[in-house]
């Protein structure tokens, strides 16, 4: 699976309030989310993020809440993946049973706002089509990859468990 | 090698016959939880998967908590949400305002959690019940929606470090202060998808409502619980709460013919990382704006005013906690101008607070005494912060807009300490009221 897209760069430990503050934790809807996805700390965020972009991020992204508001307001707002030098485990799991694409990598920090990346997630493998340079990562472990392929956890478990 | 007191408890809940850290397993669940928040979509996602009727209707725990009493129509339709799934699938433990609390206090206290238990919240505190010697763990809401269809969640085993505290706790410093030194030292990542097991001659003397602060915010260290080895204490506790006769040293745990009596880690098992703290010169601690681990002494913070104190949550809502602001409140007044917000986690305890007369030194005192709930803990309601304002509350999360403005702060302590400053105006140590 191949994602091409723009980056948006954030720092680290950012954490679920940020990604969706509690006050809109009474919306079920992506797209309402989305409209709100970073307003604490980025206020225009949602207006800019185009879809398809990426998010490039540092240590410990997604910290704090068990939110699934988060990884869901990334992906109303357009977020295709996101990358980051190390991610929360709830996040993580969050995201994998959401269906938003993931990567860990230790370089980020040569990757700038505004960069172009294409990102090849069954290799594992992070280009930055404005730099040229060229990462490589451990890609996701087989059952994830299962999983993310169905779309999501409820695919996937519909497909095997639900008779 | 032998295996962790978690690993233990994993391998328990699935057909494998050994285990190691970074396998994936898929394991049987003894409870599932959801609140008012987390569950709506879990409840969407089972409709969704056609399925209709619940694993089991007994482990299934729904707890309106956050935005209840329902604070705005929102959230009151989220809570309906909870009451209509409940009455369909018939689920006994669905807490209606009136019974709820905030979830992670209810549970422990109504036997819902035992050790040696296998538990999964749609909450990132469900932690907590690592006090209780289960495996209990924050997880989002498609996986409660799973866990609704057939009782199972899928987990990477995690890897374990183990944290040894030893010497003796000073006057005031309990088990908030343990964990807040202890994210101070790793910082808010520190255990990142690790189990943080705490052991040592503390931990053993340290009270289940203590035991319970600690676990309460492995998270924020970024661990996947904070598991406490059950002792005689734990037993104690287990044996008054859970309703029926609890039968200690020869029981089996509820889902496995595992035996309780060897529910402890093995000497020989692997810990990633030991840590060993001496704390007896330990004093009370604050973690200031904006993370968990930008942990300060108290009494190095006497110039930090406030403009609010939240004595409360899941973290610091229990009846040791209130009785020990009381005491300190008791006969004073606190300074003008200063919001004193106090929020007992459950019904019971709110009923000891006021049999016990704590409720009413609170309000003598010039604070409010409220009705369970998360409320001001994540910015919901009953206590949020405007601009510029700042508050020290016995929480668990000071993120930028936690409470409130993001141009608000968030100070987080003991009760101890709350109650202290909430007199003087300003960040204070009980001693130098």
């Amino acid at each position: 699976m191949i994602i091409k897209g723009k980056v948006h760069k954030f720092g680290n430990d950012i954490n679920t309030d940020d990604i969706i503050t509690a006050k809109y934790l009474v919306s079920t809807d992506e797209k309402e989310l989305g409209r709100h996805c970073m307003e604490n700390i980025a206020g225009d965020f949602a207006s800019i993020v185009n879809k398809g972009d990426i998010i490039v991020a540092g240590k410990n992204f997604g910290c704090g809440s068990s939110r699934e508001h988060a990884p869901r307001a990334l992906k109303g707002c357009g977020i295709s993946a996101v990358v980051a030098r190390s991610f929360a485990g709830i996040f993580f799991r969050n995201s994998i049973n959401v269906g938003l694409p993931f990567l860990q990598l230790e370089e980020v920090d040569k990757i700038k706002e505004g960069d172009l990346l294409e990102i090849d997630l069954t290799g594992g493998i992070i280009k930055n089509l404005s730099t040229g340079q060229t990462y490589k990562t451990e890609p996701f472990p087989q059952f994830l990859q299962e999983i993310t392929k169905q779309g999501g956890l409820m695919n996937y478990i519909k497909k095997r468990c639900i008779k | 090698m032998g295996y962790t007191i978690a690993e233990k408890i994993l391998l328990a809940h699935t057909d494998k016959t050994d285990i190691h850290p970074g396998d994936f397993i898929e394991a049987k669940i003894d409870l599932a939880l959801g609140n008012d928040i987390t569950a709506p979509f879990a409840i969407q996602e089972f409709k969704k998967s056609g399925v209709r009727r619940v694993f089991n209707n007994k482990k299934i725990v729904l707890v309106p908590d956050h935005f209840a009493p329902a604070k705005d129509l929102k959230s009151a339709n989220q809570c309906r949400i909870l009451a209509d799934f409940a009455k369909e699938q018939k689920i006994e433990n669905y807490f209606e305002v009136g019974c709820m609390g905030i979830e992670h206090a209810l549970l422990p206290e109504k036997g819902l959690v035992l050790p040696g238990d296998l538990v999964i919240g749609a909450d990132s505190h469900t932690c907590t019940y690592g006090a209780l010697g289960s495996f209990a763990t924050g997880v989002g809401s498609t996986d409660l929606a799973r866990a609704f269809i057939d009782g199972k969640c899928w987990f990477k085993v995690p890897q374990t470090f183990k944290f040894i505290y030893n010497g003796k706790l000073n006057k005031w410093v309990g088990g908030k202060d343990l964990i807040l030194y202890t994210i101070g030292q790793i910082g808010v990542d520190g255990a990142l998808e690790k189990v943080m097991e705490f052991r040592g001659t503390i931990i053993k003397k340290l009270s289940m409502d203590d035991r319970f602060a600690m676990s309460n915010m492995a998270i924020e260290a970024g661990g996947v619980t904070g598991i406490i080895e059950p002792d005689e204490i734990t037993f104690d506790f287990v044996k008054r709460v859970h309703s029926q006769k609890f039968i200690v040293h020869s029981k089996k745990l509820r889902t496995t013919n595992y035996e309780l009596r060897t529910l402890k880690s093995d000497p020989d098992a692997y810990y990633d990382k030991i840590y060993e703290y001496d704390v007896s010169k330990l004093e009370p601690l604050v973690a200031c704006p904006h993370l968990p681990s930008n942990v300060k002494p108290a009494s190095k913070l006497g110039n930090i005013a406030l403009d609010q104190v939240v004595i409360g949550s899941c973290t610091n809502g229990r009846i040791s906690d209130l009785r020990l602001a009381a005491k300190i409140l008791k006969g004073k007044k606190i300074k003008p101008g200063l919001r004193l917000i106090v929020i007992p986690a459950t019904q019971k305890i709110y009923l000891e607070a006021v049999k016990e007369g704590l409720a009413e030194i609170f309000i003598q005192a010039g604070g409010v005494f409220s009705t369970p709930t998360c409320g001001p803990c994540l910015g919901g309601h009953m206590g949020i912060l405007a601009e510029g304002e700042r508050c020290l509350a016995t929480t668990n999360r000071n993120f930028i807009g936690r409470m409130g403005s993001p141009k608000s702060e968030v100070y987080l302590t003991s009760p101890a300490v709350a109650a202290a400053s909430a007199i003087k105006g300003r960040i204070t140590h009980p001693d130098l009221l």
